[in-house]
């Protein structure tokens, strides 16, 4: 069948597969039946529920002002799927193209897209996360777990993590007036999204808020009771802290497990796929039938110099669903890249922090409007001599200004003049992000070189 | 009961929606948005009005036409 008699065939009674029932699952489904996909579209999920929104989770949701299980994602427009909702996909087979599910059945697709997002990271002792009053925070169930213990009066939260997840759950906490630590390994929290120079400001905000934020330890080992529930957290510079309820904020693991074995170039960084949306094979090939959306997918993106980019935004997988369903039922030359400008925002201690591009690839950090020391400023990143990112803390309104500087890559150090500029922000500085190639925590020793006569050891003294 | 989500990246904290259905929506702090994501049938018309009403077009909510490209002009 020639290519366009294909679309048409597909587009009018072919058979569409949706794993990973979510944001971006949902929009994808939407903009299939939007643009005229008639035929048959299933949607797997592995959690029994329909649709719901995440970010509301360590918000909203501790604070009191939304229900954990009254999230759901508001519908654009029917879209008459078939719903497996509460079993997993556990494979796939490329080459029958079926979609092995955790009950047995298997689902035949004639295009697929892949949504699967990304789980908790769980804390890596096995025996320990099984303690009663151990969280992380992912899920709606997690969500209400979570508040059922909060409402409860705890003596102590203990977060592991000040990421961006942890540090809302520490507002919440503080807003409820229950005590709470948290422990970071960076100098500071939201160091590794958004560099040192600000995450020096995120600690103050902490620290006025009445947090015990304690920087540059890990937790070792955390201790229950004889009952089996969590009472202490040990951490690596010998203090113990006393605490009833433990949320492991440690990031997240990408859903790619079921693709094991499957031939697509799926692993613990995501699944590759070019521009359009379309899964990489593990040799580096391109398919055909398979598309990737949201958290879970790697593209390469032409603002950021090609770089495979997986963004765990709320946006990214609004928008990446809406690219990979069009192209999806669309002819090569109606094919769009998914060129969406990196987006994201969090909200805590009051202060509604936003940022746009790709802060983590800026070599130093301007402030161009307001100051550090009053919580209201923009910060622009720059890298090789061109703005790629910029974040806000209670500025939003400049920040699509910002942006339009990122899309046309205007020259760093900044130039042009900008509303409420201070002496501070008249010159770069080091973003002071930590090199990823080395551990964030503790002195280390490495070995460098490759041929026994030049191999040396090497000592790195604690970066924090 | 009607489903909303406000996306939060457009969302520039004009506040016209905490005026305009303010049991659905809540600043907290100077430009953060809470807001819960679902909302009583009595308030539809509020709801409503705080949709038309958002400077950037940032509200979805189930039967009101929130985002550009959206139910109303579908093919299905």
């Amino acid at each position: 069948m020639p290519p366009t008699d294909y679309l048409e065939w597909l587009r009018r009674e072919g058979r569409i597969v949706v794993v990973g029932a979510s944001l971006a699952g949902l929009r994808g489904a939407e903009t299939l039946r939007a643009e005229g996909f008639a035929g048959e579209l299933t949607m797997i999920g592995d959690e029994p529920y329909e649709p719901y929104d995440r970010p509301p989770l360590s918000k909203g949701v501790l604070l009191g002002r939304a229900a954990p299980n009254h999230t759901e994602l508001p519908h654009r427009l029917e879209i008459d799927a078939k719903w497996r909702l509460g079993v997993a996909a556990t494979g796939l087979d490329v080459e029958a193209k079926r979609v092995r599910l955790a009950d047995g059945d298997e689902v035949e697709y004639d295009r697929l897209l892949i949504t699967t997002g990304v789980r908790a990271r769980p804390w890596p002792k096995e025996d320990e996360a099984r303690l009663d009053g151990v969280f992380t925070l992912r899920t709606r169930d997690d969500g209400a777990r979570l508040l059922r213990r909060m409402k409860a009066g705890p003596r102590r939260v203990f977060v592991i993590g000040a990421g961006f997840t942890g540090s809302e759950i520490a507002s919440a906490c503080r807003e409820q007036g229950i005590p709470i630590t948290v422990a970071e390994r960076a100098g500071a929290p939201l160091v590794g999204a958004l560099g040192g120079v600000i995450g020096a400001v995120a600690a103050e905000m902490h620290r006025e808020n009445g947090v015990d934020l304690r920087t540059g330890v890990m937790v070792t080992a955390l201790e229950g009771d004889p009952a089996g529930r969590v009472r202490a957290v040990h951490l690596s510079d010998e203090s113990i802290v006393e605490a009833d309820v433990v949320v492991v904020g440690l990031g997240a693991v990408r859903n790619t497990d079921w693709l094991a074995g499957s031939g697509l170039g799926a692993g613990p960084r995501g699944i590759a796929c070019d521009a359009g949306c379309r899964a990489f094979d593990f040799r580096g090939i391109v398919t055909d039938d398979i598309f990737v959306a949201g958290d879970v997918a790697r593209s390469p993106h032409a603002l950021f110099g090609y770089q495979f980019l997986s963004l765990e935004h709320w946006g990214n997988a609004v928008a990446q669903a809406e690219i990979a369903a069009h192209n999806m039922i669309s002819p090569s030359a109606e094919r769009r890249p998914h060129l969406w400008v990196p987006a994201f925002w969090s909200s805590q201690f009051g202060v509604n922090i936003k940022s746009v591009g790709v802060p983590p690839m800026g070599e130093q950090i301007m402030i161009t409007q307001g100051s550090l020391a009053e919580r209201r400023f923009v910060g622009v990143y720059g890298f090789q001599g061109r703005t790629i990112a910029a974040v806000s803390f209670d500025n939003t309104r400049w920040l699509e200004f910002y942006q339009r500087q990122i899309e046309k890559a205007t020259p760093f150090p900044v130039e042009f003049a900008t509303v409420d500029r201070r002496p501070e922000g008249r010159a770069p500085v080091d973003a002071d992000f930590p090199d990823p190639a080395l551990p964030t925590h503790g002195p280390m020793v490495t070995l460098s070189g490759y041929s026994p006569t030049d191999q040396q050891l090497v000592f790195h003294p604690s970066r924090h | 009961m009607m489903r909303l989500v406000v996306d939060l990246n457009r969302c520039q904290g004009y506040a016209q929606c905490a005026f305009l259905a303010p049991d659905v929506f809540a600043m907290h702090g100077e430009e953060s948005l809470v807001y819960s994501p679902r909302a009583e049938e009595e308030q539809r018309e509020r709801l409503a009005r705080a949709v038309a009403a958002c400077p950037v077009q940032a509200i979805t909510a189930d039967g009101l036409d929130g985002v550009a490209g959206g139910a109303s002009d579908a093919a299905h």
